[in-house]
């Protein structure tokens, strides 16, 4: 059924379709209409659901937690200094192995104040062990919403599904809502492995010691370095499964086939620009422009930005003479967060392509089309000398 | 509502905990923990934030415990024993009983915004309040329950200046279906408490004075004797909360009918936390408890 909506809509109504069972959440610009809609959906007997309105973020993912712990299906979202506060929760989730969803609709963060869009709140949150997956249109947030469900259960890893606050979460974007009876096969009741069960009871989360100690049967059972090296590499093991588990959709509903890295007029392009989230949209018509002028520039839409998927990075961009990161966020007091990873993705190359920075609309700085384009040409034409530092476009000076 | 009183012979024999815990020896906590467990039974689910349960409840790969038990982090405790009712009530699953016992540290303060949240939401689970008075599996700093004057690691030398907070009070003031005060040393009372807590639905408080020998500089074998001198000298007082109505029960109960009570003297000497304490904060404190006591004959007796 094709919709007209939000993008809040858009997530709220795959998280329907994923048959939630327990949805907690805290009310913060701009993931308020997701929730709002969430409560709608619930107090309405469209979606039969525990929604409880919690006090505070940290308290919402620790109901996700709790639920998650007890068999159920569990959903929070947030937003900027939100995530932040629930901060604690997010690595325990990781740690604990709970296949949570959670959609963060991405702000900058405080101080100062802003409630308009960057990336820094997710990417400060890339080492806690989760899946993040950022998304380009309302299309992908109902997509990928149901698919990170799937995915989180297959690997028992929690799933972020990242998308840009207000130039997709408060848009209006025609999209397709899948048929319900065909999400149901696509995405079965799911039957946890280890829960809170008095019949079987078990201690979860117990203190782990550094080192490796015997069961009551003694049977050798792991230690924290070991049981967080499992996490690593089962994370690693999630792009495969993610791969099989967008095949699956595609041929269940017809769309998808890109769901690590999408590109647009990357084959034989001399310099790809990598970016994430809506600005990679923005960045087609800059792109067009300049291969109208005779420069073979692609962009590429980085979806799957944890666990990074390093083989996949290398091979579309190992052949290029340049590479441009624009993105919106930073580890400040050094460079961008996704440039620094994609320079060491490609340091093992032998055809070792350049790759230059650009920091862009932070906390919602007008991103003009020009100083896309001026930018990219300018990496695109660049001489030998041309500085590799991170640039700032936009500043007010 | 549940009318049968605890007593040595009708409390079942069956062990919940396995012997050869962690605790300390002559610990509150662990004698609360193996009566509270026969009244809660097998069908119930504990969630634990950091605390000395944590510790007593096993290192992995093994366990003291023979209920399930979700540890979570320190300030998320009710937060997540809601989370956890949620899934229970979503799976058809609510006969199971969903137990949430922290400490004092991890209730009075950095606990206390999402038990806020989840009485006044009204949920439906049973919070245990084991206050040692101080975050004791750190080793021992001052917590929003410490006493005045108090040594703790974090005040070393002047003792703890303020008064502690009235944590049941403060839950009481919530309006939830049951507060009831407890104290370690009198655990049946806890069992009868917790037997009417678990009859009743709804968002269940129970508060328990639990003396600790390690934290409180005091011998091990005294951690019972103590903890009836508190309750006795009319210091803590055991009662329930119901309907906005506050009751005295058990041994505090049989004090009202008492003229005078045992001076605190007794009780603070016993243990060498208090060794700072000043005649004038005694003098004090034993006003503070005076008036308490004749407010209560005037009110309930």
């Amino acid at each position: 059924m094709k919709k007209i909506e939000s993008g809040n809509v858009a997530a709220a109504l795959g998280v329907k379709l994923a048959k939630v069972q327990v949805v907690a959440a805290y009310p913060i610009t701009p993931q308020t209409p997701l929730t709002e809609k969430l409560s709608e959906l619930i107090e309405g007997d469209e979606l039969k659901a525990e929604y409880i309105t919690v006090e505070s973020e940290h308290s919402a993912l620790a109901v996700c937690i709790g639920a998650a712990s007890a068999g159920a299906r569990a959903f929070t979202a947030t937003s900027a200094n939100g995530l932040l506060y629930m901060s604690e929760q997010v690595h325990w989730a990781a740690g604990a192995r709970l296949p949570l969803v959670m959609c963060v609709v991405n702000r900058g963060v405080g101080a100062p104040w802003t409630v308009w869009n960057d990336h820094q709140d997710s990417i400060s949150q890339r080492d806690a062990g989760w899946i993040q997956i950022y998304v380009n249109d309302h299309q992908e947030i109902i997509d990928t919403v149901i698919k990170a469900f799937r995915l989180a259960e297959a690997v028992s890893i929690p799933v972020m599904v990242c998308y840009d606050g207000y130039y997709l979460s408060h848009t209006y974007m025609p999209f397709d809502v899948p048929d319900e009876q065909k999400v149901d096969t696509f995405l079965p009741e799911y039957q946890y492995k280890h829960t809170l069960d008095p019949q079987n009871p078990e201690n979860l989360n117990t203190v782990t010691m550094p080192f490796a100690r015997p069961d009551r049967d003694g049977v050798t059972q792991p230690g924290y370095m070991d049981i967080r090296h499992n996490l690593h590499e089962e994370l690693g093991t999630a792009i495969p499964v993610f791969e099989q588990i967008d095949a699956a959709y595609k041929e269940a509903f017809g769309r998808g086939g890109k769901p690590i890295m999408s590109d647009y007029r990357c084959e034989g392009a001399d310099y790809i620009v990598v970016s994430m989230g809506s600005l990679a949209n923005r960045i087609k018509d800059v792109v067009d422009e300049l291969n109208d002028e005779g420069v073979k520039v692609g962009v590429l839409s980085l979806h799957l930005y944890r666990p990074f998927p390093r083989e996949q990075i290398i091979a579309a961009l190992e052949n290029a003479k340049g590479v441009i990161v624009i993105e919106k966020a930073l580890s400040y007091g050094n460079e961008g967060a996704l440039f620094g990873d994609i320079k060491a993705a490609l340091y093992p190359c032998e055809k070792r392509p350049f790759v230059h920075n650009y920091i862009i609309g932070l906390g919602g700085r007008e991103i003009k089309q020009a100083d896309l384009y001026d930018s990219i040409k300018a990496s695109c034409t660049a001489s030998e000398n041309f500085e590799d530092v991170s640039r700032w476009i936009g500043l007010n000076r | 509502m549940n009318k049968q009183v605890t007593n040595p012979v009708n409390l079942t024999a069956e062990e919940f905990i396995y012997p050869g815990n962690r605790a300390c020896s002559g610990c509150g906590l662990s004698t609360l923990y193996r009566i509270g467990l026969k009244a809660l039974g097998r069908d119930s689910i504990f969630v634990v934030p950091p605390s000395c349960l944590t510790v007593m409840q096993g290192l992995y790969p093994i366990a003291a415990t023979q209920i399930p038990s979700l540890n979570v982090t320190f300030a998320s405790t009710a937060a997540a024993a809601t989370g956890v009712r949620a899934a229970l009530k979503a799976r058809g699953k609510e006969n199971i009983k969903v137990v949430a016992w922290a400490g004092d540290g991890g209730t009075s303060d950095i606990g206390i915004q999402s038990l806020s949240a989840a009485i006044e939401r009204g949920e439906d689970f049973l919070y245990i309040c084991y206050d040692n008075e101080a975050y004791m599996n750190t080793g021992v700093q001052r917590s929003g329950t410490t006493p005045r004057g108090a040594y703790t690691t974090n005040t070393p030398i002047k003792g703890k200046i303020q008064k502690n907070k009235d944590l049941p009070t403060i839950m009481a003031a919530h309006n939830p279906t049951y507060v009831a005060t407890c104290s370690a040393a009198y655990p049946l009372d806890f069992h009868n408490k917790i037997l009417k807590a678990i009859s009743l639905k709804g968002m269940k408080y129970i508060h328990i004075h639990t003396p600790c020998p390690s934290g409180w500089g005091m011998e091990e074998r005294l951690s019972i004797t103590v903890g009836k001198m508190a309750v006795n000298a009319g210091l803590f007082d055991l009662y329930e909360v119901e309907n906005g109505k506050k009751t005295l029960s058990g041994p505090s109960a049989k004090l009202l009918k008492r003229e005078t009570l045992p001076r605190i003297d007794e009780y603070l000497k016993a243990q060498s936390r208090f060794r700072m304490l000043t005649e004038e904060h005694v003098t004090e404190l034993q006003a503070e408890i005076d008036a308490k006591w004749e407010k209560y004959r005037q009110e309930m007796g």
